[in-house]
């Protein structure tokens, strides 16, 4: 069974390669190259993959589920410039992409039980463009 | 990989009527939707692609690409019109959801190389709400 949990942050972020001269960001990341930034209000489901226990019915009590997301995703990454604040941003770029497989990598232990794992983030940045990573061993090819 | 999802919107018209039925048939058939003037809607269509993500750039792919690629081949031809004689795949086909979003996906899939001439991204779903009610997802 899977069950999704969902989570909103407020955030900024500048899509820059330092490598790259000005015109070049630009060229590839048009408008989001803005070196001062620009925010979104990210919206993260979070989804487990797991059977429900026998005694309690659930597959993750969800208040300890919430407990997990303010530490691993709220208090990181709301209200924050990602570029300026967090690892690993301040060396990897934070597309969508980036952001959604290091929310992956943050939850992947702590929602780990005996018989549930994380299934998928899926990460949206407005509502006109999410991402959706499954892991290193996505089996959907 | 990764899937990168974006969301577009047309408005159109349909009627839902087949040929193969007598009028009698496809009244009772497709009730309201068979109204003979056709009806409209504000569709949003979600188009998916998968990908290894671009160690460079952080991205599996350059979403200006696949918007070109939506924008020039399916809301060009798709957004205010009369599916039923305005786009070519409806002149025999019924153009029920569930037919355009195979449309939408073989248009999306003739000129997909064009696009992406490396051949990642590749196309991975289809989804469209024909409205908050009724949702059409093909994955491919």
């Amino acid at each position: 069974m899977l069950i999704t949990r969902k989570v909103e942050f407020s955030a900024s972020h500048a899509l820059r390669r330092e490598l790259w001269t000005e015109a070049e960001n630009v060229a590839c990341y048009g408008a989001a190259a803005n070196p001062h930034g620009h925010g979104h209000n990210y919206i993260v489901e979070v989804t487990l993959a797991g059977n429900p226990d026998p005694v309690t019915g659930m597959v993750m009590d969800l208040k300890e589920l919430k407990e997990i997301l303010n530490r691993e995703v709220m208090e990181p990454f709301d209200h924050r410039f990602l570029n300026h604040e967090d690892s690993p941003f301040q060396t990897t770029i934070p597309t969508a992409e980036n952001i959604a497989i290091e929310i992956w990598r943050r939850l992947c232990a702590p929602v780990q039980r005996d018989g549930v794992r994380l299934h998928a983030i899926r990460l949206w940045e407005t509502p006109d463009l999410y991402v959706d990573y499954y892991g290193e061993e996505d089996s959907n090819d | 990989m990764i899937e990168v999802t974006r969301r577009y919107s047309f408005s159109a018209s349909h009627r839902l009527h087949s040929n193969a039925f007598s009028e009698a048939e496809n009244s009772e058939l497709f009730g309201k939707c068979n109204n003979p003037f056709g009806h409209g809607h504000n569709y949003e269509v979600f188009v998916t692609a998968r990908g290894p993500l671009d160690s460079q750039t952080g991205r599996a792919f350059a979403p200006e690409i696949l918007d070109n690629l939506v924008s020039t081949h399916v809301l060009a031809a798709y957004d205010h019109k009369y599916m039923n004689t305005d786009v070519s795949e409806f002149a025999e086909l019924v153009p029920t959801t569930e037919n355009v979003a195979l449309a939408i996906a073989k248009r999306l899939a003739d000129h997909w190389t064009e696009a992406f001439p490396a051949g990642t991204p590749r196309l991975r779903k289809i989804l469209i709400r024909e409205t908050d009610r009724n949702i059409f997802e093909l994955t491919l």
